[in-house]
């Protein structure tokens, strides 16, 4: 490597460039998400509830980047899904620039929906294969009024496309015509048509291959630098996660069950999921893998329609005592930013 | 003693109206006995067509084994007949596919699936077949074996559905188990406990294993030797801590410098590879990663670079893989 190059790396070194803020964008308090499982056709009765989120507290400060890590079923997209208030929550409360967003009639709802935007997993399903790349990215601009001119709305849609990293000539093409290194491109772009100030990752890298991959994560952190953005990075990928957020919070059946800053929890994880999940993951250095223990928790993850009482991790923990089968653990500060919901650590 | 199978020069062609898809150009590696070997490689690379070539799996037409040779126990399986490979598939080499859901027949019962293959290859009675599943579920960790028998793929959980797969191909005590993507579709946890009973099990019984897999995690955990490949052809081969920590091919080295890593902290920003995969219908005679690469000269255009030896088993398809490519901390 020339010196030029060392120079530019070591710029972009350990630190995160952009600046987080003391400032609370998003307060989530309380939230609880359960489906109803109905029987009957004519008359439907309810017989259960799918907890698939159960009491959530966390915030998310302005241009942060917080990873909502955890296997599936465990509510992370739920959670998701519940801030776009794209489902009406059962309970809880979410606070978004002073408001509550499951509060707001469908008129206020438009215009926080402004300000955020999603980028979901499947590049594949989320594009409308009928539109146009150009009319996929326009729409949002062309729905809320913003550019009705439709020449500099093909001009901000150049832009958009070039921002990230796609030729303006893409706009004519259709989603069928693009790999999905492209069509994940092209989903960030409309994401950011809106000029939002959140947007919420849904496995946004997940379904790539590697080396485009690292290429959408890059360009995940440069627009987030660029235009201030916050991010709710929600993946199972942990390599991942560690690489890109500031803080991280462990989901497990519906449940958080530990959130701390980034290097903490992968360097001193606490709850005993936590730990098993991060041992759990292969790391890709042979020699290192021979010398580390590999310590596999037993069983699957229960389900969420008749979640185990007490600690929801009781049957899998290495940890459990008689007293988790019975009380839910509060999720209290162990140490300053760290929370952890365990009584044994 | 030769190796359990040798795959030479081999060549998988796809033939479409969009022109010949070489999605095979040329691959040769080796499987010794009782060895788990990778294959790595991006999507569209050729690994899983390698592998469903060992087997004769490739539909016909689009696709078509062109050229060179598969041997198994000195048997060419590229050009037996079909009765010939229906010998070998299912008892001496047996396959685990990716996906859980879909390659399990829903409408028969576990048991069925199970015993099928032992009925057919090991001229066992209904009785004895069905005495040995309940044993190779309850081997795979299936609790309460004799009542999951007589169920359905969809009253298991995926991780349960891969664990029948497993006994599957472990059913008829073969030689060789090709798993192609075994975990890709399943939770961290659930992963490391299906790849724990596979690796396990394949000691135990000295069975050889080719894993394909796009995660270098897995490689690093449980393969012994390495096959990278891009776009139909395998650029750099070696034991796994020679591929990890002294890789000689600009692909590898681009590989594993673009995947984060989960056990330090945030070093810089990615270095990702630049660029697209190929066409794979419209490749010229030159190196097919020339123009993703940092260490492209004109010589990399006028033809495909050979596999040279680097160190002992370890070879490099690049023009440069001598000079000291790789002086970078990994």
């Amino acid at each position: 490597m020339s010196e030029a190059q060392a120079t530019v790396s070591k710029d972009h070194g350990a630190q995160f460039r952009g600046t987080v803020s003391d400032e609370i964008l998003v307060t989530v308090k309380g939230l609880k998400m359960h489906f109803p499982i109905t029987e009957g056709v004519i008359i439907p009765r309810k017989i259960a509830d799918v907890k698939a989120v159960d009491g959530l507290d966390f915030y998310i400060r302005k241009g942060e980047t917080l990873g909502l890590v955890g296997e599936s079923g465990c509510g992370k997209t739920t959670t998701g899904r519940c801030i776009l208030r794209l489902e009406d929550p059962t309970a809880g409360e979410i606070m978004y620039d002073g408001k509550d967003i499951c509060q707001l009639d469908n008129k206020d709802l438009v215009d926080v929906r402004k300000k955020i935007q999603v980028i979901f997993q499947d590049p594949y399903s989320s594009l409308n294969p009928r539109m146009k790349i150009g009319e996929i990215i326009g729409e949002p601009l062309k729905v809320h009024g913003i550019i009705p001119d439709e020449a500099k709305r093909r001009e901000r849609i150049g832009y958009l496309l070039g921002r990230c990293g796609l030729h303006p000539d893409f706009a004519d093409r259709y989603p069928h015509e693009m790999s999905g290194g492209q069509r994940q491109r092209v989903g960030i772009a409309r994401a950011l048509a809106m000029e939002p100030e959140f947007i919420i990752c849904d496995e946004a890298v997940s379904a790539l291959d590697v080396s485009i991959q690292a290429q959408v994560i890059n360009l995940l952190e440069e627009l987030r630098e660029e235009f201030n953005l916050t991010y709710l990075f929600i993946s199972h990928d942990l390599s991942v996660v560690r690489h890109i957020c500031h803080r991280v919070a462990v989901m497990y059946l519906g449940h958080m069950v530990e959130l701390s800053d980034c290097d903490e929890l992968f360097d001193h994880p606490l709850h005993p999921y936590s730990q098993a999940l991060l041992n759990a993951v292969p790391i890709p250095d042979p020699d290192l893998e021979k010398t580390r223990e590999h310590t596999i928790i037993k069983g699957e993850i229960p389900s969420p329609i008749n979640p185990p009482p007490g600690c929801v991790f009781h049957p899998r923990c290495p940890l459990a005592v008689d007293s988790c089968k019975k009380n839910i653990p509060d999720f209290r500060e162990v140490r300053k930013g760290h929370w952890v919901a365990c009584t044994e650590v | 003693m030769g190796a359990l199978l040798e795959i030479d020069n081999l060549q998988t062609h796809f033939f479409t109206s969009g022109g010949t898809v070489k999605a095979v150009d040329g691959v040769s590696y080796d499987v010794n006995a009782g060895e788990t070997v990778a294959v790595v490689g991006e999507s569209g690379s050729g690994k899983s067509v390698t592998a469903l070539s060992i087997l004769r799996l490739i539909p016909k037409p689009p696709g078509e084994i062109v050229g060179g040779e598969i041997r198994f126990q000195g048997k060419n399986l590229a050009f037996c007949t079909e009765d010939e490979i229906r010998e070998i598939r299912g008892r001496d080499i047996s396959m685990i596919f990716q996906e859980p859901m879909t390659s399990l027949n829903p409408v028969l019962s576990i048991g069925m699936q199970l015993t099928e293959p032992m009925m057919a290859h090991m001229q066992m009675s209904e009785a004895e077949a069905r005495e040995r599943a309940v044993k190779l579920l309850e081997l795979v960790g299936i609790n309460e074996p004799r009542r999951r028998i007589d169920q359905f793929p969809h009253h298991l959980s995926g991780g349960m559905r891969q664990r029948v797969m497993i006994a599957m191909s472990l059913a008829c005590e073969p030689k060789l188990i090709i798993a192609d993507e075994p975990t890709t579709a399943l939770d961290v946890t659930i992963q490391a406990q299906i790849l724990e009973l596979m690796k396990n099990l394949t000691r135990e019984m000295n069975v050889a294993m080719i894993i394909i897999t796009h995660n270098l995690g897995v490689v690093a955990r449980y393969a012994d030797r390495v096959n990278v490949m891009y776009a139909g052809r395998i650029v750099e081969t070696g034991k796994a801590s020679d591929i990890y920590h002294r890789p000689r091919h600009p692909y590898t080295l681009a590989l594993l410098k673009s995947v984060p890593r989960m056990d330090r902290p945030r070093q810089a920003k990615l270095d990702p590879v630049e660029g697209q995969p190929p066409d794979l219908t419209r490749l010229d005679g030159g190196c097919s990663f020339r123009p993703r690469c940092k260490f492209a000269i004109d010589k990399c255009a006028e033809s495909y670079p050979p596999l040279e030896e680097m160190g002992e088993q370890h070879f490099s398809a690049c023009f440069r893989s001598k000079e000291s490519l790789a002086e970078i901390e990994l």
